[in-house]
C-alpha cells in the first residue's frame, strides 16, 4: 500500500431510490435502501475487491462512485477532488481519470459501432487523437489487451464473451486513467476465460499503475485480485479487512457465513468442516431490518443487534469491522479497538462490550 | 501475481490478413444479405420504384403522347379512333373509355381531360404527399423518442400526455377536422403562411396526426437501449446528452425507422386517398388518385374505370410498400437470422 493522500477517498455514500406512486401527482410512497452511508478509501495501484450477495448494492456504489447515477447524499473525493453535485460537464476533464469495465460484455459495447470507433471515441472525445494516430493508438490498444490490431474493423458481434470483454477493457484504458471500476468484470465469462482476463488486468494494473475497485461475488476471484476486501451487506459495509485477514480469520458473522460457501477444492476438507448456512432470503433493501441489518440471518444476534445499529470498529492492522458480537479477534484486541471514522452516522457508539463465540450458538 | 502474458490472438476468418485487417460485417451488410433472400420482398419493392418510375415519366408522356395537360378540359373535342370521329364526352355525359389510342389510353373523365395523364400527375402528388408526410413523421417522432426515452421523467410524461391527446382522435376525424379548417383558411403560424390549397397543408396534416403511431414504440425502444450499460460506458467518457442520443442512441433504432418509413408511406397515402376523397386533402383542380375516385364515383356505373384505375394504382403501391415493408423487417430484425443460417 502507498501512502500519502488516497486517491479515491468515498465518505458516507447514500443512494437511495425513490418508489413513486399516483396517477398525476406522484408521491413517494417506499425508499430503496440501495447503499447506506458507505465510507471507503483507495490508495494509488491498489486494489479493494468488493463482495456481496446480489442485491446488495454493489453495482450501485460503483455508478455513485463514479457519478454514473447521482449520490443522495455523502461525499466522492477523488485526486482530493468532490465529485457529487458537480455538473455533467464540471465532471467531464475528471472523466479521463476513473473508467468503468462492465459486467456484461454483450451490453456494454454498442452493437452498431465498429471496434475501432468503440475504442477510439473516448479518444476523440477527449481530443487526444485524431486520423491517423488515433487509428495507430487503438490498434495498440487491442493489441495489449490481447487482441490484435486487425480487429479494427469488426463489429462486437463478431467476437465471444471474453474478446468482448478484453474491448472493454481496450476502452477502458484509452484515457489512461488511475482508477478502473470494475463492476464484476468476469462473471459473466467461462471459468477459463475469466482467469486470462483476472490475469490481463493484473498485468495491466502492474504497467500503468492502476487502482481497482473489483466487484465479484465470487469470493476466490476477490482474493486473488485484491490488496483489500469489503464485504457489504444490504447496502451497508460490515467488514472491511486485507485480504488474507479475511480469509483466515473473519470478523463479522455475515463474512464466515461468505467464506464457507465457498467450496474447498480438496473434497475430503470440504467434507469435514462446518458450513455456517443462513435461512432465508436477504431482506427487502425496502425495508431494512433496524439495528444490524443482518440480525434476521444471524445465528449469534442478540437483543441488541435488532436495537442498535453496530459502529464500525477498527481492531487495529486495517481491519474493520461492524458487529456486536465480533469473532475470531486476538486476546485484547477489543480493548485497544476505536470506533473508525468510517462508521454510519446512525450507528451506536458504544463499542462492542466482548467478543462473540466462534462456536455456533446451540440450535443454529 | 501470478499469469504472465496471455497470448489470445483469435482470428475468426481462420486466415492470414493483412494490418489492414478485414472488414466487418456489419449489421447493415447482414441484413442486406437477409434481404436479398426475400425475393418476393425484393419483387414487390421493384414494384414500387416502376410505380415511382411511371408517375415521374407523367410530364414527358403528357406532352409527346397525350399532347394535353393534366387539368384542361376537353368536353367538345373529338377524337379519330379507327377512322371515326367519337366524342371524348358523349352528349350524355358519359366520357370515353379506355382504349388503345395514343391520347386517352385509359379514356377521359367527365371534363374530357386525360386520365393516363391525370393518373401520372397524381401519382405524383400522392407520392410526394406519402414521402414527404413520412419524412415529417419520422423527424418528429425520433426526436419526441429520443427526448422522451433519454431524459424520462417529466418531459416524458409530458410527451407523452400530449402524443396520447392526439392519439385519443380516430386518425380520419382529425385528418378530416384539421383538413377542412386549413383548406378554407390556409395555415398560419407567425412568419409561416401555407394557402389552403397548397400540397403542404395535406403533407403537414397527415405527418402530424401519425407522429404518435410511430414515437411511441421508438420510445420504447430506447428506454430498453438507455438501459443498456454502452450508454453507461458513454456517459463515463464523458460523452454529453445530445451526442449520446445521436451516436448512440440513434444508431441503435435506424432500422426500425427504415420500417417503420416505409410502412408510414402506404399508410400515408391511404390517409390522403381518404382526405382527398372527402374533400379534406388535396384541392381541386389539382390530380390526386384520391381526387380521381372523389371525381369519378358518381359515374360508377357509367364510366367505371375513373374509380378503377386510380383505386388500382392505390393497391399496387400501397401493397407493394406493405409487402417490401415486411420484408425490410424480417431482414433487419436480429431474430431472423436464424431463418438467414438455416
Amino acid at each position: 500500500m502507498s501512502n500519502g493522500d488516497p486517491l479515491l477517498e468515498v465518505s458516507h455514500l447514500v443512494k437511495h431510490f425513490p418508489i413513486k406512486s399516483g396517477i398525476l401527482l406522484e408521491r413517494e410512497v417506499a425508499r430503496v435502501h440501495a447503499v447506506d452511508d458507505v465510507s471507503l478509501t483507495l490508495h494509488e495501484g491498489e486494489t479493494l475487491g468488493l463482495v456481496g450477495e446480489s442485491g446488495c448494492g454493489k453495482s450501485t456504489l460503483c455508478r455513485a462512485i463514479l457519478q454514473l447515477i447521482r449520490p443522495t447524499a455523502g461525499s466522492v473525493k477523488f485526486q482530493g477532488e468532490e465529485l457529487v453535485g458537480r455538473s455533467r460537464k464540471e465532471l467531464q476533464p475528471l472523466r479521463r481519470e476513473m473508467q468503468m469495465i462492465f459486467q456484461d460484455p454483450f451490453a456494454s459495447l454498442n452493437p452498431r459501432k465498429r471496434v475501432g470507433q468503440i475504442v477510439g471515441d473516448p479518444l476523440r472525445l477527449h481530443g487526444l487523437a485524431s486520423g491517423d494516430a488515433l487509428k495507430r493508438r487503438v490498434q495498440e490498444l487491442l493489441d495489449r489487451v490481447g487482441l490484435s490490431g486487425e480487429h479494427y474493423n469488426r463489429f462486437p458481434h463478431e467476437f465471444s464473451g471474453g474478446q468482448r470483454q478484453r474491448i472493454g477493457i481496450a476502452r477502458a484504458l484509452a484515457l489512461q486513467p488511475k482508477l478502473i471500476i470494475a463492476d464484476e468484470p468476469v462473471s459473466a465469462l467461462d471459468v477459463s476465460i475469466q482467469a486470462q482476463i483476472i490475469n490481463l488486468l493484473e498485468d495491466l494494473q502492474d504497467e500503468f499503475g492502476l487502482a481497482y475497485v473489483f466487484v465479484a461475488h465470487d469470493l476466490g476471484v476477490v482474493r486473488h485480485v485484491s490488496d483489500r476486501v469489503a464485504v457489504m451487506y444490504l447496502g451497508k459495509i460490515v467488514e472491511t479487512s486485507p485480504g488474507a485477514g479475511l480469509y483466515e480469520r473473519p470478523i463479522h458473522p455475515y463474512s464466515t457465513a461468505l467464506l464457507s460457501a465457498v467450496p474447498i477444492p480438496d473434497p475430503e476438507e470440504n467434507r469435514e468442516r462446518e458450513p455456517l448456512v443462513l435461512d432465508g432470503d436477504v431482506p427487502s433493501p425496502v425495508d431494512p431490518p433496524s439495528g444490524c441489518r443482518f440480525h434476521t440471518r444471524c445465528p449469534w444476534a442478540t437483543d441488541v443487534c435488532s436495537e442498535l445499529e453496530p459502529p464500525l470498529v477498527n481492531y487495529g492492522s486495517g481491519r474493520l469491522a461492524a458487529c456486536h458480537h465480533p469473532l475470531n479477534l486476538k486476546r485484547g484486541a477489543l480493548s485497544k479497538a476505536t470506533i473508525s471514522e468510517e462508521s454510519p452516522a446512525g450507528a451506536a457508539d458504544a463499542l462492542p462490550s466482548e467478543p462473540g463465540k466462534a462456536d455456533l450458538p446451540v440450535g443454529a | 501475481m501470478p499469469g504472465g502474458e496471455v497470448p489470445l490472438h483469435l482470428d475468426l476468418s481462420g486466415s492470414a490478413v493483412g494490418l489492414e485487417g478485414v472488414e466487418g460485417r456489419s449489421p447493415w451488410y447482414l441484413a442486406y444479405l437477409r434481404l436479398r433472400r426475400n425475393k418476393v420482398a425484393l419483387a414487390f419493392g421493384g414494384l414500387f420504384i416502376a410505380i415511382v418510375l411511371f408517375c415521374l415519366a407523367g410530364p414527358l408522356w403528357a406532352t409527346h403522347v397525350a399532347g394535353t395537360d393534366p387539368n384542361t378540359n376537353h368536353i367538345t373535342d373529338t377524337i379519330e379512333i379507327g377512322g371515326e370521329e367519337t366524342d371524348v364526352v358523349a352528349p350524355n355525359g358519359t366520357p370515353l373509355g379506355p382504349g388503345l389510342h395514343a391520347k386517352y389510353l385509359l379514356g377521359a373523365d367527365q371534363n374530357g381531360r386525360d386520365v393516363m395523364v391525370r393518373l401520372m400527375y397524381g401519382g405524383r402528388t400522392s407520392i410526394y404527399i406519402g414521402v414527404v408526410a413520412a419524412l415529417v413523421t419520422t423527424f418528429f417522432a425520433v426526436l419526441v423518442a429520443l427526448l422522451a426515452g433519454f431524459y424520462r421523467g417529466w418531459t416524458d410524461s409530458a410527451l407523452s400526455r400530449f402524443m396520447d391527446v392526439i392519439w385519443a382522435f380516430p386518425v380520419l376525424l382529425l385528418g378530416i377536422a384539421l383538413g377542412t379548417a386549413l383548406a378554407v383558411g390556409g395555415l398560419k403560424l407567425g412568419p409561416i403562411v401555407i394557402a389552403g390549397d397548397s400540397l403542404w397543408i395535406p403533407i403537414l396534416i397527415i405527418g402530424f396526426v401519425y407522429v404518435p403511431y410511430m414515437a411511441r414504440p421508438l420510445r420504447g425502444e430506447i428506454l430498453a437501449l438507455r438501459e443498456k450499460e454502452f450508454i453507461e460506458a458513454a456517459t463515463a467518457q464523458g460523452k454529453g446528452s445530445w451526442r449520446i442520443m445521436f451516436t448512440e442512441l440513434m444508431p441503435n433504432i435506424t432500422s426500425t425507422i427504415i420500417v417503420f418509413f416505409t410502412l408510414n408511406i402506404a399508410n400515408n397515402m391511404l390517409l390522403e386517398s381518404a382526405l382527398s376523397f372527402l374533400g379534406a386533402g388535396v384541392q381541386p383542380p389539382n390530380a390526386s388518385w384520391g381526387t380521381m375516385i372523389a371525381d369519378g364515383y358518381q359515374t360508377i356505373y357509367t364510366a367505371p374505370h375513373l374509380t378503377i384505375v386510380p383505386g388500382l394504382m392505390i393497391v399496387l403501391t400501397v401493397l407493394s410498400l406493405n409487402v417490401f415493408g415486411d420484408g425490410l423487417r424480417d431482414a433487419l430484425d436480429p431474430r431472423a437470422k436464424i431463418r438467414l443460417e438455416s
